[in-house]
């Protein structure tokens, strides 16, 4: 064990995979010789070798038909889509050919591309480079979507990505590459310390489609991904509530046997994401969890999302949930 | 089948951290090529001037050759005053972004002619879709400083209410619109502006820009196409920079060309040296007079250099040699033009350092009046309404229900 942040613990899995699989190479716009804007790849070039780590132009459309292509002849292509705000030129890729080539062939064809790309708030980004898109994928059959929140299931999750023979959007929450995010902006820990950032330097994997549980609790439970399972353990603290919090980590598939033993647990249950409500992964979320929970629910579900609207610079912290409407929410699954 | 070792074809940049950079000496002189008509020529009597590069400035800063506009000395000097306060304006917002009073900025450095040169020649009608390197054109356009400012470090004047990341200004009373930080998808939009002047009758030209990074975009092609198919009044301009961030243009092209690629869509197709002013505004003007006549687009590859980091997050001494600037063939723009009007007995060292002076105490003085009003760093900031407000015509219920749920929670 050693103690990595998020960007090292991702930079290690990559590292393990080139080594491991001739077959893996890894491309998008900067990852070469710079390794990367958030230098995630970093000196994986140099020690790989350019032809299995390098540059592309820009251009996120070619990018992911090219990497359809090698995925189709016999490579494991691992991409990087430098901002998840960037991904849409390459969306018709993914939708409609990535997604579904193993259906549309009879099985006769497939392409096991991992899409690496960070995501999410809090980084004074904007409108382009804060978004959290990961519903724009979840609704589309074939894709498994991964969404990291710690150096731990970062490294563990993409390995189980880049072994997966189907195709994995994998989300990486930019505000947690250096330290966890409470959602306090003025409090920015680095990692180091934390007990999710004892990370093997070995192979290992976090299997797609299991959650954590990352606190456990009887009151309440509360479910998120990404930067927002952090902020909701500070939430939780402030709430003074006894609360499960689990972190999905994969949401297609989704770990719903979790979800519902703790549901039938707590009666009481919270879903947080900051993407916008409408169509959220938090509606589907809650559509399910009533159909198998409705009996054992004491209080509607809650939902705290981003707003239904463009993400704002300035006042981004008005924008994404924080421990404050978390705790509201908890508060009101309390009451009988 | 005999396997063979993996390999790929990776391109690499010319020259990387350590390497003592040289470029070769440009064949290309002022004079070399002719200057069709723009009205008259086809797309085709333009491959000499795609495969070449139109410059007037030559080595000893004279101006000469077909392509010299002959414009009058106050011209030159409005030219270079421009230039001169994008520089500084820049520098001045580099400084206020290192102490946290905005988030990010991208300076114009090295390229300030681009901006400049090319919306001078355009008529005030004309519309223009910026990259994040061209928002020069606002100073042509007469755009006060201190509004500028206020969008960037976000405060209560911003007129873009705290929305957008710095450097992403919109100016309408300028025909500005904002950048998108997803790079290139002004350029396609710019031909259906264009489409929009043609069909309305009016004598409005667009004119756009593109970087060579972002030319791999498919926006680049869907631009050059339709601009072709329908003949649209626009000037479609790819900078090439060299750089995109850490990516060499050797990424973007695999011939090293990019100017010619518009004769294959049937455009007339012009590479411009991007460090000559008068080359820039010449060329432009060209384009212009063309669009308008109804003969069509012209595509320009206009060649430059980013002298500086691509943005206040980027460090470029860990993808480039260092001295890759200061060997650059193309010189620095502002030094060529400022040298020119020395040359020809309409300016002086001593007037260059006052001009220097006076626009550093505009900027200062705007920046003042602009920290008066907030920055990011301490606000205060748009009011948080601006979230909720001009999403759509009109509110719909649950935004209203979300809109009074953050007030609620905010008043707290």
């Amino acid at each position: 064990m050693t103690s990595m942040n998020m960007i090292q613990s991702l930079n290690s899995a990559l590292d393990i995979m080139l080594e491991n699989d001739d077959g893996v190479i890894v491309f998008g716009e900067d990852v070469g010789y710079f390794g990367g804007v958030f230098r995630t790849t970093d000196g994986l070039q140099a020690k790989h070798g350019e032809h299995r780590v390098f540059d592309t132009p820009l251009s996120e459309g070619g990018i992911l038909s090219a990497a359809f292509g090698m995925g189709l002849n016999g490579l494991r292509p691992v991409v990087e889509i430098q901002f998840a705000d960037y991904i849409f030129p390459a969306y018709d890729q993914i939708v409609n050919e990535l997604a579904k080539v193993r259906h549309r062939s009879g099985g006769e064809y497939w392409s096991p591309v991992t899409v690496r790309t960070p995501a999410g708030g809090g980084i004074r980004g904007g409108h382009h480079h804060s978004q959290s898109p990961e519903s724009q994928f979840t609704h589309t059959p074939g894709l498994k979507v991964a969404y990291c929140s710690t150096p731990y299931n970062a490294k563990g999750l993409l390995i189980s990505a880049i072994e997966s023979d189907d195709p994995v959007i994998f989300f990486e929450p930019k505000r947690c590459y250096r330290g966890p995010f409470y959602g306090d902006p003025h409090n920015v820990p680095t990692w180091e310390g934390h007990p999710e950032a004892e990370v093997p330097e070995a192979h290992y994997t976090v299997p797609l489609g299991e959650a954590r549980l990352a606190m456990e609790g009887d009151d309440c439970t509360v479910i998120a991904w990404g930067a927002m399972v952090h902020v909701c353990e500070q939430a939780i603290n402030n709430s003074g509530v006894s609360c499960d919090l689990i972190d999905l980590q994969t949401l297609v598939p989704w770990d719903r046997e979790v979800v519902v033993n703790s549901i039938e647990k707590t009666g009481r249950c919270v879903i947080v994401h900051e993407a916008p409500k409408t169509s959220g992964f938090g509606a589907e979320m809650a559509a399910s969890v009533q159909e198998r929970c409705f009996y054992h629910l004491e209080s509607p579900i809650e939902r705290v999302t981003g707003w239904d609207t463009p993400f704002p610079h300035t006042t981004e912290w008005d924008y994404m949930p924080g421990p404050s409407r978390i705790v509201a929410a908890i508060h009101r699954t309390q009451v009988d | 089948m005999a396997k063979k070792k993996p390999s790929l074809n990776i391109p690499d940049a010319p020259h990387r951290p350590g390497d003592d950079a040289s470029f070769e000496t440009w064949p290309w002189k002022p004079g070399d090529l002719d200057r069709p008509d723009p009205i008259k020529c086809t797309a085709e009597d333009t491959m000499p001037h795609a495969q070449g590069l139109i410059r007037v400035l030559d080595g000893s800063n004279k101006a000469s050759g077909a392509w010299d506009p002959g414009l009058d000395a106050d011209v030159l000097r409005q030219g270079l005053e421009h230039m001169v306060r994008v520089r500084i304006f820049d520098d001045r917002m580099m400084k206020m972004q290192r102490t946290g009073k905005l988030s990010f900025y991208m300076r114009s450095f090295g390229e300030e002619c681009v901006a400049i040169a090319q919306s001078m020649a355009l008529e005030t009608q004309d519309w223009i879709f910026p990259t994040y390197r061209q928002p020069g054109a606002q100073f042509v356009r007469g755009r006060d400083m201190v509004s500028m400012i206020c969008h960037c470090i976000g405060n209560v004047e911003d007129n873009i209410k705290g929305r957008q990341m710095p450097v992403h200004y919109s100016y309408r009373d300028g025909r500005f619109i904002s950048v998108s930080s997803p790079v290139g998808t002004q350029f396609s939009q710019a031909v259906g502006v264009a489409m929009a002047s043609q069909y309305r009758g009016l004598d409005e030209v667009t004119i756009t820009w593109i970087g060579d990074g972002a030319s791999a975009e498919g926006d680049y092609h869907y631009a050059l196409n339709f601009a072709s198919v329908y003949k649209a009044p626009v000037i479609l301009n790819l900078v090439n920079n060299q750089w995109a961030i850490s990516t060499h243009a050797n990424f973007a092209t695999g011939d090293g060309g990019f100017a010619s690629r518009g004769l294959p869509y049937g455009l007339a197709s012009l590479r411009v040296d991007g460090n000559d002013f008068l080359a820039l505004y010449s060329v432009t003007k060209w384009a212009r007079d063309r669009a308008a006549a109804g003969v069509g687009a012209t595509h320009i590859e206009v060649l430059t250099y980013r002298a500086g980091a691509h943005s206040s997050s980027d460090d470029p001494s860990r993808y480039r040699s260092s001295d890759e600037s200061a060997k650059w063939p193309g010189g620095d723009p502002i030094e060529r033009l400022r040298d020119h009007l020395i040359e020809i007995g309409e300016w002086s060292e001593e007037k260059h350092t006052e001009l220097e002076e006076q626009v550093d105490e505009q900027v200062m003085s705007a920046y003042k009046e602009a920290v008066s009003h907030g920055d990011l760093a301490t606000g205060p900031y748009p009011s948080s309404d601006n979230i909720f407000t001009e999403v759509y015509q009109e509110m719909p219920w649950h935004l209203e229900e979300q809109f009074d749920e953050m007030r609620r929670e905010l008043n707290d």
